[in-house]
């Protein structure tokens, strides 16, 4: 990890390169985060990941989180470990929901991160959350017609009526 | 005229695969397009074992997700349990005592071993090495003797709890232990033995399969997979966490990160951890298995019946669980199949926000395309073997 005064060194050089990019920087629980405008989070992978000096080069995790009813409500983070360096930083794009059963769209980086090809769909699948640009952006887990995003904070966790030989009367 | 001649030899085949086969280790449906018996294209499709476990975390207090969690890399549960627990102590900043800290390593260490053993039975088994099996499996279950020993379970032990391990080991176990980790090494020697010389084994793995180390650090391939390819990439070394900064191992790697590379590391990785078993036992500490926060930790049973406040403790923790403070964290250990990460989310109440795992084997299944297509069929389930995804934890 690094540390708090190192997470700001590398947001201030972030900040030389591509401006206003890193909205805010979050060092909770001795782990790092940069939170960036979802419209650039892009160029700052690309910077952390080219950058000399830097080679955040390792996406480990990409998933998403719903912080209902915190506004901006989704977030997608980004897991990057410096393998030179043996330091990882979370890079967190805050996405706000569009409403009107629309969803909210990021741009995808599996031309940055090819292991993200996955784990995109993954996010999609269960958030609804859009990446542009992504190759085959389809359910993953769940079956093709499944409707809703499940993991969702207002999607109720519940159980499907399961019918049994003899009880079918019951789920009538 | 001959334009129709070359259509004709290249005529493409589409063959399902799975998702009900033996050698797909699990439920893993494969599409594959043949030319002949070559691989030409192939596509992975999961999901047919998805059952909504993060979700159904969301709806648990924190103590009981740790069963929940067990169940979704079925065959590495201890890694899976040390994952959450270690995300939810650092939510809580709960320090654990030193001696749960070695016991938990034994514990990875012999899981670790369970883990390469039932790998090595399939995937030799997949490559016609029958016996290979029976005697994998044979140690396999005194692994699993020593947890049902220890723990009261042989699969989904439940024994990681948040602070510490739920029970001290018994008495024996270490003397038992110590003789498993001693014998293991004379076992894997004799494995190797089986397997080193036997020309099929070797010409079936030999030079199939192998992805170039970049590729694989693109696709986010970790565990042997990575390390067969000449990367020593692991996490027990490079993030310090339990008592592997205390403990003297190497870290096996390959040269080409074929499928005998593969092979190599997976069984050279189980030399190691008999080596870190040992030594744990060795330099156990003395001392409480758990920490003392009630606010986390159970009482004591003993003190159920004449402490009130023990007492208060224990119901509120069994009825509603306790309350963590807002905030995130990741953490990654590395299991038998790579880096397993954490994530969990916490929003003040009694029960996590968010529990996403960062599966090794959902990740890892991505190089699988790389690692079979222009290769034969049998070459391409012998591939799937070396890769050794576990589908409970790729489709969670």
């Amino acid at each position: 990890m690094p540390d708090a005064p190192g997470l700001e060194l590398i947001r201030g050089e972030i900040e030389r390169d591509c401006p206003s990019a890193v909205l805010a920087t979050s060092f909770d629980r001795s782990q790092a985060a940069l939170i960036v405008d979802p419209e650039k989070v892009l160029d700052v992978l690309r910077w952390l990941k080219e950058q000399p000096g830097q080679r955040y080069d390792f996406l480990s995790s990409l998933h998403a989180a719903d912080y209902l009813p915190a506004e901006p409500r989704f977030a997608v983070h980004y897991e990057l470990i410096n393998r030179d360096r043996v330091e990882r930083v979370r890079v967190k794009a805050m996405l706000a929901d569009p409403g009107n059963e629309e969803l909210p769209e990021i741009d995808s980086c599996v031309d940055l991160f090819p292991t993200a090809e996955a784990q995109e769909r993954e996010v999609f699948d269960f958030f609804g959350i859009v990446f542009r640009g992504h190759p085959n952006l389809t359910r993953i887990l769940l079956p093709d017609d499944y409707v809703g995003w499940p993991q969702r904070r207002d999607f109720p966790v519940g159980g499907e009526p399961v019918t049994f030989t003899y009880s079918e009367r019951r789920y009538d | 005229m001959t334009e129709q001649v070359v259509e004709r030899d290249r005529e493409i085949m589409t063959v399902n695969v799975g998702p009900h086969h033996p050698a797909t280790h699990g439920v893993l449906r494969l599409v594959v397009d043949l030319e002949g018996e070559r691989v030409r294209e192939l596509r992975p499709v999961i999901g047919y074992v998805h059952t909504g476990i993060e979700k159904s975390c969301e709806d648990k207090s924190y103590w009981k997700v740790i069963p929940f969690v067990e169940r979704m890399d079925y065959v590495s549960y201890f890694f899976q349990m040390e994952a959450y627990c270690g995300a939810v102590e650092r939510l809580i900043d709960l320090e654990i005592p030193p001696r749960a800290k070695y016991l938990r390593t034994i514990f990875l260490e012999l899981n670790r071993i369970h883990s390469h053993l039932v790998w090595l039975g399939t995937t030799a088994l997949d490559l016609g090495a029958i016996s290979m099996l029976w005697y994998c499996f044979r140690e396999r279950d005194k692994i699993l003797d020593l947890f049902e020993m220890a723990t009261g379970q042989r699969m989904h032990t439940r024994y990681f709890q948040v602070g510490g391990v739920i029970e001290d080991i018994p008495l024996g176990f270490e003397a038992k232990c110590r003789r498993f980790a001693e014998e293991m090494p004379i076992r894997v020697g004799q494995y190797e033995a089986l397997l080193d010389r036997n020309e099929v084994f070797l010409q079936r793995t030999k030079g199939v399969g192998a992805v170039s180390r970049e590729r694989l650090l693109e696709l986010g391939v970790s565990g042997p997979l990575l390390r067969a390819a000449g990367e020593p990439w692991d996490l027990r070394k490079a993030f310090d966490y339990l008592a592997y900064p205390e403990v003297d191992f190497k870290i096996p790697v390959g040269t080409v990160g074929d499928n005998y590379d593969r092979y190599r590391v997976r069984v050279a990785e189980m030399v190691e951890s008999s080596r870190i078993v040992s030594q744990c036992l060795d330099a156990l500490p003395d001392g409480p298995f758990i920490a003392d926060d009630r606010k986390y930790v159970l009482p004591p049973r003993s003190e159920l019946s004449t402490s009130m406040e023990s007492l208060i403790h224990h119901f509120k923790l069994v009825t509603e669980g306790y309350r963590v403070d807002p905030g995130e964290v990741y953490y990654s250990i590395e299991s038998p199949r790579g880096e397993l990460g954490c994530f969990v989310l916490a929003d003040g109440s009694a029960k996590p926000a968010r529990v996403h795992f960062r599966d090794p084997s959902f990740v890892n299944l991505q190089a699988f395309r790389d690692m079979a297509v222009d290769t034969y069929v049998a070459d391409m389930i012998a591939s799937l073997g070396m890769l050794d995804p576990i589908l409970g934890g790729v489709d969670r």
